[in-house]
């Protein structure tokens, strides 16, 4: 089996943000990124799949600045065989992106695309499902386990009311969920070893795909502030505070 | 300007997620309700007494993402907007069928602010987009807990389609239901949330009976979670379920930046917590500061006293 992985290189998740005063965006001048949390268990699955035999190659896209061959680099260190960085310096919509990812998978027809589930930036959670549509193939959200069958996986994904269990055929789409795995950290010889690893850079613009816009971005604001409350020095107090609240409460 | 609403269901009846989405989305235009699955007629019945409602149409069967893309597609030339809650079947269809119909969804949208000018967090809910969209259709998903519920009473017609040419590739053969007989954690009013230092599923007990006390739902952080003391779909946060009652109480939860992007729209917050410095001691409205193995039995009994019933 060949995996396609998809990447991508965000504010890092533990960074506490701040909106730009003038409402046109988030800091991100230097602040620390790396790669989207949900995209290294993607990284992971493809590469445990590789070391239980059951994927010969897998290889990793990044769709972003030159600067995106960062995570690239982490996801060959952890394992992947090859990169490719589509290059752009615009911020694109999930659209546009899944419309170049689609034409990578046409390129490269691979038996799995896995990906985040989502970006901890946009938190959109958008691209694994709009890849699936733009190339046709089922797709599996949320995914906690991958188990590769004779006919396909069997996926079993984090649902609203619990768990479920997809058996999907093959080609098809996966994202990741926390559960999935653990992420490996790469040890310093595989950092090394990854910079000898093919990685390819082609311009977004050459893909002929539509990169414009659809959404007007008006401004981006800071959430309203909550007040610090106090502390209470016994239970009973707590328990006056809650039972004075509901008794508050509106019946819905 | 028509809407269609797909409706979340789940077990035969209709998650009180949908008569909030119906409420939010009727601004826009009347509004009809898809309520595709499985053991539907109940589900449909209740759509059909949502205010604002002016049709039910189901579709009887088993959906998966892409068999669910297909069926929403065909509908698509008949309405302007079409809408689902941000929930896992809202999540993992509306932006599928978005790439069909070669739009740009917006999705987790948690105020409209015009026919086509939306808000939604970004950065767990550490910054808030506003966006308008020029596009032909829309195509979104809302946070049903930034919205109030429709009202009931109405009796709307209930219109079955015709599926039998759609099927799935992917087929479901397996689901795992927690069992639960607390209220719907994304719509509750009251949520009691335990965090990692519950200490395992037996202590989760504890959180249940004061949840049961307070007619509270129950919810956990991701680090619950994943040491197995909570099932996944209690999870509260950024990655989890967004939530916001009148009343969140937070016990033995830190406050990382991922559980706040869950419960920024709780109205109060009250935290039980060993360390003082806490980011989510810092800005509850009421902390106490302790061993919650000590303070919850204590609450519980204190709560009696009070005489409080739910
Ligand atoms: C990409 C990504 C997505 C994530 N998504 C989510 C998400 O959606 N939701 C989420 O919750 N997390 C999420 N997380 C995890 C998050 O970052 C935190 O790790 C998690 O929320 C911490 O959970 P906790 O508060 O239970 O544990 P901790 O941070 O370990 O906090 C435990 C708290 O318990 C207190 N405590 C200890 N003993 C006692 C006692 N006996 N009595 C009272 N208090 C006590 C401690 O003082 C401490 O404040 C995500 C992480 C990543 C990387």
């Amino acid at each position: 089996m060949k995996i396609l992985v998809a990447v991508k290189r965000v504010v890092d998740h533990n960074v506490r943000i701040r909106v730009r005063p003038d409402g046109s965006g988030v800091e991100t001048n230097g602040v620390r990124m790396s790669m989207n949390p949900f995209c290294k268990h993607a990284v992971e699955a493809a590469v445990q799949l590789a070391e239980a035999g059951q994927a010969e190659e897998i290889v990793v896209v990044s769709i972003g600045p030159k600067s995106a061959n960062d995570v690239i680099l982490t996801a060959l260190a952890m394992g992947a065989h090859r990169g490719i960085l589509v290059e752009t310096d615009a911020e694109l919509e999930t659209l546009a992106i899944a419309k170049l990812l689609a034409k990578i998978v046409a390129e490269e027809n691979p038996d799995l695309v896995l990906l985040g589930k989502q970006a901890v930036d946009d938190d959109s959670n958008h691209v694994g499902q709009m890849l699936a549509a733009l190339t046709g193939r089922p797709q599996a959200t949320f995914a906690s386990e991958i188990k590769v069958t004779g006919q396909g996986l069997e996926v079993s994904r984090e649902v609203d009311t619990g768990r479920q269990t997809l058996a999907l055929p093959l080609p098809a789409i996966v994202t990741a969920d926390l559960r999935l795995n653990t992420p490996r950290n790469a040890a310093l010889p595989q950092v090394m070893k990854a910079r000898s690893k093919p990685l390819a850079t082609r311009a977004a613009a050459d893909f002929g795909v539509d990169l414009a816009p659809r959404l007007t971005v008006e401004k981006i604001s800071p959430p309203p502030e909550r007040m610090a409350g106090k502390t209470v020095g016994s239970v009973a107090e707590l328990a006056a505070f809650i039972a004075a609240d509901i008794s508050q409460m509106e019946a819905l | 300007m028509s809407v269609l609403v797909l409706a979340d269901h789940d077990l035969g009846a209709l998650s009180p997620a949908t008569a909030r989405v119906v409420h939010a989305v009727a601004e826009l235009g009347p509004v009809e309700i898809l309520v595709a699955g499985e053991d539907i007629a109940a589900a449909a019945q209740s759509a059909s007494s949502l205010a604002g409602v002016t049709k039910v149409l189901t579709a009887e069967g088993q959906f998966a993402a892409d068999s669910l893309e297909m069926l929403l597609s065909t509908l698509a030339v008949r309405y302007h907007y079409l809408v689902a809650s941000a929930g896992s079947v809202g999540k993992d269809v509306i932006p599928r069928l978005a790439a069909k119909l070669d739009l740009m969804p917006v999705t987790d949208i948690v105020a409209i602010l015009g026919p086509n000018r939306f808000e939604r967090p970004i950065y767990a809910g550490n910054a808030l987009q506003t966006v308008t969209s020029n596009q032909s259709k829309h195509i979104l998903t809302l946070r049903a807990s930034a919205f109030r519920a429709a009202a009931s009473g109405n009796a709307a017609p209930i219109e079955p389609l015709d599926v039998s040419g759609i099927s799935s590739a992917a087929k479901v053969i397996a689901a795992h239901r927690t069992q639960s007989d607390t209220p719907d954690l994304a719509t509750a009013q009251i949520v009691v949330g335990g965090g990692i230092a519950v200490g395992s599923a037996e202590g989760f007990q504890l959180i249940e009976s004061l949840a049961k006390k307070l007619g509270a739902a129950i919810g956990a952080t991701r680090a619950a979670v994943d040491a197995g003391y909570a099932p996944n779909d209690w999870q509260v946060g950024q990655t989890g379920k967004i939530i916001a009652p009148d009343l969140y109480i937070a016990i033995g939860i830190s406050g990382a930046l991922q559980h706040l992007a869950g419960i920024q729209g709780a109205k109060k917050i009250v935290a039980i917590n060993t360390d003082a410095e806490a980011p989510l001691v810092k800005l509850a409205d009421i902390a106490l500061i302790g061993d919650l193995f000590e303070i919850i039995p204590q609450l519980i009994a204190e709560l009696d006293k009070t005489g409080l019933k739910r």
